[in-house]
């Protein structure tokens, strides 16, 4: 809602400034959001009628003009403006003038030519960014009459971002209705006086949903001069308010609109065949509206329609067919109230906004109507002359008005206030509602009637709080019953987590839940089959079905920016669909790895991170946990670097190298690994037990075995340390080797043994005895020999 | 033979102290105290002195030995400690050169915002409670109290999945689920993403919000005032913070207010961020709408509640001088290693 100051102060003029005015209704719940000037500060400007116009005599883009400002006065004024007529009128900034940006206007010489002020465009006067020539002043614009008067222009433009409960402040006599009750004055409009009445035909009104409109006012004017000028002073409240200037009957309505909150409509009377109905469309009509706007019509929009079908989609936007063009004389006007839910959600779902709808499925004042036809009325004779016929009023019962009970000590309660009952009275009537004290205890509020948003108790508690102003409410620290919060020593924080993976030398990113699809089918498992119905972009148009797309892309955002080493951890929910109508959106952890081990240093490793580095980094996250590797099929991942991690039998997630055909679409140079684990897998952990620690000294002993190059190693160590040997204390895998001195297609693998007994220090034989069940385990399982 | 012993015992010192290796010192040694050496060779000889002369011999050549032993056991020693000192100064390191091994990653800034909010709200006893992103229409908008067709589904753009289910607009939703299993009286904050359907300069379509509930028989406007006055001093660690709360709507509060703080950027004198207003709108809240606890079964004339919601990257922005909310998002390693 934004509107001119002085046309509030026209209904309700407190002695507060325009910053203090704004400041109370920001303070009331009606935040303005923006306090500005019509026009910058300027002085000595007035209307100047051009008389005569004479080339200079030295110079060709210059005229030599006389201007009249009034008084019998006139000036000689130099001007290189174009088109410059005799006749016209123009703003003459005169000798003594301050003009925006420092200009101060003397009496000077331009080319010999004598020159006692300036004629001003737009742009000279802050009114503009650019302007072509002259601003051109209306033909009744009295010469010598100070601008700023004349144009009203020492005006300030407020503009309220209401929220939407608040659409009784959605008009000039709302928000003066508004300042009155906060500043504790009465406001007055405009007097309105109902026009005499001549015969004029008129189409019958018929209401088929008298809840969707228990209300319809018509009235048929014929007009004398429906294509007069809209005056100046009406144009400028309307620009003040952002609404352009059409034509006088169009601008009429929208007037009234502002000053009373009555969207209206105007018909072309000529149009319309038979009487009025309004009803719900039927399926297979449809409509153009006034935007030129095609709507195949559906049975929850309610309509005006004649003989002919839809005329209008009702509280939403006139028809073209039947609007008021040029030269219209006859005309059909409408004042109607339609019930909110009649309205509301329509103007979203086609598309079609209009300050009708956006009042009406808010809610429009219903004791309003009347006096807005005859506002409207008195304004369209007055300017195009003409006459009116008798208003036409279809009424049905219109939505209550309940009274409701506010108890006292309840409203002291919530706000955690201390207000006598008579102060709440006070605040409520202040407000408009019709309060009764004969409850005990409590008062008896009922609400008035362009008060949608007023029908429990808690509602009149904020308006309590409101009138009598949030900032009187103490802040009071909260009490209430302590209780520990549980601390389980078996779960881990995610934040835990995620401080983890930041201390093991991975950045935490975050990227968006919506993928490119694209992306999602080169890089998941089971791409993304869910689509947002309206995505922002068709690159963001998937749920991720996986952390990969967002690592990925983050990994090529840097390293264009010349980054060499990313390390990255993302923590948050991946989605797919559950079969049953629902979504899975299960939390996941995913990470990346490009570039060095260690970042570039003086010594120490300089080799890029492989496989096995990543490995190293997932095991110490999941230590403590039943948690295995097994070469697993990925399709975004090297089949032969890549596995899956599971825990006990089930598979928590994966690791590996990028595919190396994925290389070439990322451009990267080299492969990232990647991983991804289900975080649940990491919110658990045991609680820890306590074992004797033997007194006895553990023994070591290794053990080379060869076996087949395909034999993979966690098997080994599973079978060797649940062999169950006696004993047996660690199994630990510490070399590796293939090449020479052994056959092709053959490795081998050397194990460290940690042996002890807690209760006696092992005999050697019995040491041997264990190392060589060892021994028989592999040969046993895995044909290895021992090297 | 005194005057005979104290030159040898002279002689042996001025070479003893000019030996610089030990195995020159050893044989040096070894001429004066070996078993051919000179003083042995003196001591051979006092079996021929006369006994009257024996003992007084005898004590002055363990005098020179004695004396010898030590010169010997000196020169030893710091022959030692010049050869460590050697090999000290050899083995000697750049002590600034830069150290060696893994770096570190860092948090998002984001998720330092998130574990600041947590950690305070935490201090307070409240809860913490996660929700699911993909939310059905029901949770999203009918249990707040926003039927189908209310003007305040419009309020924000909502990315629909199907009919049914949109990606939750606010945190609000987790609300009511964990309303619906817990009894009062309780108090949980729900930090978590958000989506909406907006793209600009200072929107993007998904970002962080933390949403607080507090169901009690005590609450109060006055005690919501007080608790968030309290959060917003302790997070920007300003003591004299202003606030102030101004009156506004939710569907799911009532009363509902926003609170503004004193700009944290000019101090209230007005700059770009707060529009020259001094003040900053951080954070929406309320009191908990009856139409919310109700259907919930909880006793609204028994129990009052308050709720409120703050967006994260708003406070990280406020918080760290970040002046575009889109770096959040973008990922770039410069700007997350700031905060590190």
């Amino acid at each position: 809602m934004k509107f001119s100051e002085n046309w509030l102060r026209s209904w309700v003029n407190p002695a507060l400034d325009a910053q203090a005015l704004a400041d109370t209704l920001t303070m009331a719940g009606l935040e303005v959001e923006a306090l500005e000037s019509v026009a910058p500060p300027f002085t000595g400007v007035v209307v100047g009628e051009i008389l005569s116009v004479t080339p200079h005599p030295q110079a060709d883009r210059l005229n030599c003009l006389k201007v009249n400002v009034g008084h019998g006065e006139v000036l000689d004024i130099v001007c290189g403006a174009p088109q410059v007529v005799p006749g016209m009128k123009a703003p003459c900034a005169r000798v003594g003038a301050q003009l925006p940006g420092g200009l101060h206007i003397r009496l000077a010489k331009v080319r010999g030519v004598e020159s006692s002020g300036m004629m001003c465009s737009e742009k000279e006067l802050g009114l503009a960014e650019t302007s072509s020539g002259l601003m051109v002043l209306a033909d009744d614009a009295p010469p010598g009459v100070d601008l700023r008067e004349w144009l009203d222009m020492d005006d300030r433009l407020f503009t309220l971002k209401l929220t939407p409960n608040r659409a009784d402040c959605l008009s000039l006599r709302g928000v003066a209705r508004e300042v009155a009750a906060l500043v504790g004055m009465p406001s007055r409009g405009p007097e309105v006086q109902p026009v005499v009445c001549s015969p004029l035909p008129a189409p019958t009104i018929s209401i088929l949903d008298t809840e969707a409109c228990p209300l319809y006012l018509g009235r048929a004017l014929l007009l004398e001069h429906p294509d007069q000028p809209t005056p100046g002073w009406m144009v400028r409240r309307l620009e003040r308010s952002g609404l352009r200037s059409r034509s006088l009957v169009v601008d009429v309505t929208n007037y009234v609109l502002l000053e009373l909150g009555q969207p209206m409509h105007a018909f072309d009377s000529r149009t319309l065949k038979g009487g009025l109905q309004v009803r719900w469309a039927r399926e297979g009509e449809s409509i153009k509206l006034l935007n030129e706007q095609d709507i195949s019509l559906q049975a929850d929009l309610l309509v005006i329609a004649d003989e002919s079908g839809p005329v209008a989609l009702a509280g939403i936007m006139g028809g073209l067919s039947s609007a008021v063009g040029k030269g219209t004389r006859e005309v059909f006007l409408e004042c109607a109230f339609f019930a909110p839910g009649a309205v509301a959600g329509r103007s979203r779902r086609l598309g079609v906004t209009s300050d009708a709808a956006y009042r009406f499925e808010r809610g429009v004042d219903f004791g309003n109507a009347r006096q807005a036809m005859e506002r409207a009325t008195a304004l369209l004779l007055e300017l195009c002359g003409g006459r009116a016929g008798e208003v036409i009023e279809v009424r049905y019962p219109m939505p209550d008005r309940h009274p409701v009970r506010v108890r006292a000590e309840r409203v002291n309660r919530v706000l955690g206030l201390s207000l006598e009952m008579d102060r709440m009275a006070e605040l409520l009537s202040r407000l408009g509602c019709k309060v009764d004290r004969h409850l005990p205890g409590g008062l008896e509020v009922t609400p008035p009637e362009y008060r949608f948003d007023l029908a429990m108790e808690e509602d009149f508690i904020e308006e309590v709080a409101r009138l009598e102003g949030y900032d009187r409410i103490p802040a009071k620290a909260p009490s209430g019953p302590q209780a520990m919060r549980p601390a389980p020593e078996k779960e881990v924080a995610e934040e835990e987590v995620a401080r983890w993976w930041a201390q093991r030398d991975y950045q935490e990113v975050v990227t968006y839940s919506f993928v490119d699809p694209e992306d999602e089918q080169r890089l998941s498992d089971a791409p993304s089959q869910l689509k947002l119905m309206n995505p922002i972009a068709a690159t963001l148009s998937h749920m991720r079905s996986t952390l990969a797309v967002g690592l990925i892309n983050t990994l090529c955002f840097n390293v264009s920016r010349k980054q060499e080493r990313v390390r990255l951890f993302e923590l948050g929910r991946c989605f797919h669909p559950d079969g049953l109508g629902g979504y899975i959106q299960e939390k996941r952890l995913g990470g990346l790895v490009y570039g060095l081990v260690e970042p570039e240093q003086w010594s120490g490793a300089k080799a890029p991170a492989d496989f096995h580095d990543l490995k190293g980094d997932l095991e110490a996250a999941l230590a403590g946990r039943p948690v295995s590797f097994r070469r697993g099929a990925h399709p975004a991942l090297h089949p032969g670097r890549s596995a899956q991690v599971l825990m006990g039998d089930l598979v928590i997630g994966w690791l590996g190298e990028l595919h190396p055909a994925l290389l070439a679409h990322y451009d990267l140079p080299r492969a990232p690994l990647m991983f991804e684990l289900a975080l649940e897998s990491l919110l658990h952990r045991s609680k820890p037990v306590f074992r004797g620690v033997s007194r006895f000294q553990p023994v070591r002993r290794d053990m080379a075995v060869v076996v087949d190059e395909r034999v993979a190693a966690e098997e080994m160590l599973t079978a060797l340390r649940s062999a169950g040997i006696p004993g047996v204390q660690e199994v630990i895998l510490f070399d590796v080797y293939q090449g020479e001195g052994l056959e092709p297609g053959k490795k081998s693998i050397a194990f460290r043994i940690v042996m002890q007994d807690t209760e006696r220090t092992m005999t050697e034989s019995e040491l041997e005895a264990g190392v060589k069940s060892l021994l028989g385990v592999l040969q046993q399982h895995f044909d290895a020999r021992l090297r | 033979m005194q005057q005979d012993l104290q030159t040898l015992l002279d002689e042996a010192i001025a070479e003893l102290t000019n030996i610089d290796e030990p195995a020159r010192l050893e044989e040096a040694k070894a001429r004066y105290l070996g078993k051919s050496g000179r003083l042995t060779e003196r001591m051979k000889t006092l079996g021929q002195l006369p006994p009257e002369e024996r003992k007084t011999a005898g004590a002055e050549i363990n005098r020179v030995k004695s004396a010898l032993e030590t010169v010997v056991t000196e020169r030893r020693e710091f022959m030692a400690r010049r050869l460590m000192e050697a090999q000290l100064a050899a083995q000697a390191l750049d002590v600034t050169l830069p150290g060696r091994g893994r770096g570190t990653g860092g948090l998002h800034p984001v998720s330092r915002t998130l574990s600041r909010i947590r950690t305070l709200f935490h201090s307070m006893g409240f809860d913490v409670a996660d929700g699911p992103e993909v939310e059905t229409d029901a949770y999203n908008f009918t249990a707040l109290n926003i039927p189908e067709n209310h003007p305040a589904r419009a309020m924000h753009d909502t990315f629909y999945l199907d009919p049914t289910h949109v990606l939750r607009t606010r945190t609000s939703p987790m609300q009511v689920r964990y309303m619906e299993q817990h009894e009062p009286p309780l108090k949980v904050i729900v930090p978590g993403r958000v989506y909406r359907c907006d793209s600009d300069m200072t929107h993007t379509p998904m970002f962080h919000q933390v949403e607080g509930l507090w169901v009690d028989e005590q609450v109060s406007f006055s005690a919501l005032k007080g608790l968030l006055i309290d959060f917003m001093r302790h997070f920007f660690e300003e003591s004299d913070l202003k606030a102030r709360f101004r009156p506004s709507f939710f569907p799911f509060t009532e009363p509902s207010a926003e609170m503004d703080i004193g700009c944290v950027i000019c101090g209230g004198k007005g700059c770009r961020v707060c529009s020259h207003t001094g003040w900053l709108e951080v954070l929406g809240c309320g009191m908990v709408h009856p139409n919310v606890l109700t259907p919930l079964g909880i006793d609204s004339e028994r129990y009052l509640g308050f709720a409120f919601g703050m967006g994260v990257e708003r406070l990280a922005m406020l918080s760290y001088g970040v002046n575009d909310l889109r770096l959040f998002f973008e990922n770039d390693l410069r700007f997350l290693r700031q905060f590190n």
